[in-house]
């Protein structure tokens, strides 16, 4: 059986989702090659008239579109960008950011909330970026979100999972894919969400800031590849020992 | 007078056709909105643009919440 | 009549857990498990199904006494040392049910009685007097001769003398529970007895417990009604052991996962193998086995509350309060009257530790842990 991200029943072979931030337009197109990304994440901005290129120009075909609500402060301001970006023809799906506070970036759990309700009835396919939170995922669940998006850490600080055992708690107890965005600047940090039982890994600053782009983006490929091997495989078990040759709590038993 | 991305503009504009190829947008990769109604693409050509109107053109660019620090 | 339709009048509950529980639980070949995946499941912080089923597997035997530290780490992680204590007390054993394997089934003749409200008074003021603030109201089940309003008017006068206050009664519906929250009762328990439905309609052959899904439902519709807890059991034994606790262990699991605020608990009754009997069963239920199970328990819900039967004698009791159990019951009789006045109704059946209240406290000292008659403030 071939392993598989679904997201609404949309199946991915790539669990590595690409930000394209900060990039030239040239090093995009390499980024996703060597990443072998099958998602990639967009903004929405005003268009002056005139320009003659335009990123789609720049994105292979197969790969879905992720319009994010970057720029959004709160749920309306996001349902409205979702909706022009769908109106764009490029399929449904949207990453919810809903954010007020300009110097960390965290994210609005409350106004995601909002936002991932109203579209998730629309027939989004509700990607929401948040801070890892067990009610607020469960709630998001609720509200027909399609997989949950943790923070690493604060966005482009490339700290890695700086919030690691609440991500784990996540990937524990929601039944959707647990999409760890934000902060991973690392192929090990990717590598090591993927261990944890992550579904997908995304990353932006990272890639886009590294010396050599593409290669980057291959080093990323593989990270995340080699985590989820070895979170399917099975991670070979540490057991202390030493308690074998007497049995201090079983020995009591008869029969 | 029309807002267009935020600016005031005098000029006249019978449709949203005759603005986008005015200004040289590509119709395939942009989206309009007037006065926070979104433009189907097939309207384009009869949808008529009036005075106050309130007009936003936006397309995909790189990026996300990120952090230019 | 058809175990599987509902009776007039019980309440039907949307929810997919009975076939959620009753497929995983088909779907478990516990032969499969090796001695890697045993080892696999107790490195992990925080187990899936399978790796719970790994632990209730055979290949996990050679391991006890490493489940065993594990699960002591975790009780100790999440409970510290305290061990809560408690009294059953058994307020009517009329039954309409003919289970075969049970005392009370209403073909034996046994003596029946119960207690009228006085008398119930007369007794739980007898029990607090041991210091107890914690009692498990009983019944048989009989909604005929126990009906909601008596064992309402039971919760009522036990908030009275207890701070914590539990039902074992029959499977009722959830405004029926609600009624009893209402009267103070906050836990509610429910022994499925066995998960295979075809043994159990082989089991129990009449009466409302004959119907599976509606007893199944039970600690849902508890939960709606209001009920801070609810506590689940497999009588182990009467099927195949291993299917039965893993079935359990997957009911308490996604009842928590519907209902995050929900308290479990789990109960181990077990059938006990008969002694000197020539043919070794490797379904029978010997010590290891019971340990094994509430073993697994423990490290797959380490937040659970485990309660620890008289059924076992006070060896086996004393022992595992030190690694896994949380509850332990006290002063036990599980006959109809007799802390109070002389006994009028028949035992369900034989305790094995027949230890009062001050004796069980000072073995749970003498354990080096603390003795708890209560951890709930109600505000």
């Amino acid at each position: 059986m071939e392993d598989k991200l679904i997201l609404n029943g949309h199946e991915f072979t790539s669990r590595f989702i690409l930000g394209s931030g900060k990039y030239s337009l040239e090093l995009i197109k390499a980024a996703v090659e060597n990443a072998g990304a099958q998602i990639i994440t967009l903004a929405l901005r005003r268009a002056q008239g005139g320009e003659t290129e335009n990123i789609l120009d720049y994105i292979p075909k197969n790969v879905t579109l992720l319009p994010n609500t970057s720029g959004a402060r709160n749920a309306d301001e996001a349902v409205r960008i979702a909706r022009l970006a769908r109106e764009m023809g490029c399929g449904d799906f949207v990453k919810i950011e809903a954010i007020r506070d300009t110097k960390y970036l965290l994210p609005d759990n409350y106004e995601t909330l909002k936002a991932t309700e109203t579209l998730a009835k629309e027939g989004f396919v509700v990607m929401p970026y948040m801070y890892p939170d067990l009610n607020f995922a469960r709630d998001l669940q609720n509200a027909g979100a399609a997989c949950i998006m943790p923070l690493g850490s604060p966005i482009g600080s490339n700290k890695g999972l700086c919030t690691k055992e609440f991500i784990k708690i996540l990937i524990d107890e929601i039944d959707l894919p647990i999409i760890v965005d934000a902060g991973i600047g690392r192929p090990s940090q990717a590598c090591e969400a993927m261990e944890m039982g992550a579904a997908a890994v995304m990353a932006n600053t990272a890639i886009a800031t590294a010396g050599d782009v593409p290669a980057m983006a291959h080093a990323f490929k593989r990270a995340i590849e080699a985590g989820r091997a070895a979170y399917l495989a099975g991670m070979g078990s540490v057991v202390e020992t030493g308690a074998r040759a007497s049995s201090p709590l079983t020995g009591f038993l008869h029969d | 007078m029309i807002t267009l991305n935020g600016k005031q503009e005098s000029e006249n504009f019978a449709t949203v056709t005759e603005l986008l190829e005015k200004r040289g947008y590509r119709r395939e990769i942009i989206v309009v909105e007037i006065n926070g109604i979104i433009i189907k693409k097939e309207d384009y050509d009869t949808t008529a643009i009036k005075d106050g109107d309130t007009i936003e053109i936006v397309h995909f660019m790189g990026g996300g919440s990120v952090a230019f620090r | 009549m058809n175990h599987m339709e509902y009776m007039e009048g019980m309440e039907i509950i949307e929810s997919d857990m009975l076939d959620k529980v009753i497929s995983a639980m088909e779907a478990y070949d516990y032969d499969k498990y090796t001695e890697r995946d045993v080892l696999l499941a107790l490195s992990r912080d925080t187990l899936t199904p399978e790796d719970f089923g790994a632990l209730l597997s055979p290949a996990a035997l050679p391991y006890l006494e490493e489940m065993a530290q594990r699960a002591q780490r975790e009780t100790r992680k999440h409970f510290g040392n305290s061990i809560a204590m408690f009294t059953p007390l058994y307020i009517a054993n009329y039954c309409e049910n003919y289970c075969i394997y049970c005392g009370f089934n209403c073909y034996n003749k046994i003596r029946r009685a119960k207690l009228t409200e006085e008398e119930i008074e007369r007794e739980m003021a007898e029990i607090a007097k041991t210091g107890l603030q914690e009692i498990l109201i009983l019944t048989g089940e009989s909604r005929k001769m126990s009906d909601v309003d008596y064992i309402a008017s039971a919760c009522a006068i036990a908030k009275k003398y207890f701070k914590v206050v539990g039902v074992e009664v029959y499977p009722m519906n959830s405004d029926e529970y609600a009624k009893l929250h209402k009267s103070g009762a906050d836990f509610v328990t429910v022994f499925q007895e066995t998960y295979n439905s075809d043994k159990y309609e082989t089991l129990h052959l009449e009466g409302h417990k004959r119907i599976f899904p509606y007893r199944f439902y039970a600690q849902e519709r508890a939960v709606m009604g209001g009920m801070r807890g609810v506590g689940f059991a497999a009588l182990l034994g009467l099927d195949d052991f291993r299917k039965d606790a893993f079935a359990t262990g997957m009911h308490a699991y996604l009842l928590q996962k519907k209902y995050p605020h929900a308290e479990i608990a789990f109960s181990c009754p077990r059938l006990r193998p008969i002694l000197n009997n020539d043919k070794i069963n490797p379904k029978d239920v010997h010590e290891r086995q019971l340990l094994q199970v509430i073993c697994a328990y423990r490290i797959f819900m380490p937040f659970a509350a485990i309660t620890i039967s008289t059924r076992e004698c006070e060896r086996f009791r004393d022992n595992v309060i030190n690694i896994a159990a949380t509850k332990i019951s006290a002063g036990v009789d599980v006959g109809i009257g007799g802390h109070a006045g002389d006994k009028k109704g028949d035992e369900q059946f034989e305790i094995s530790d027949s230890r009062n209240v001050d004796e069980v406290f000072e073995a749970i000292k003498n354990q080096g842990l603390q003795p708890v008659m209560s951890d709930y403030i109600y505000v």
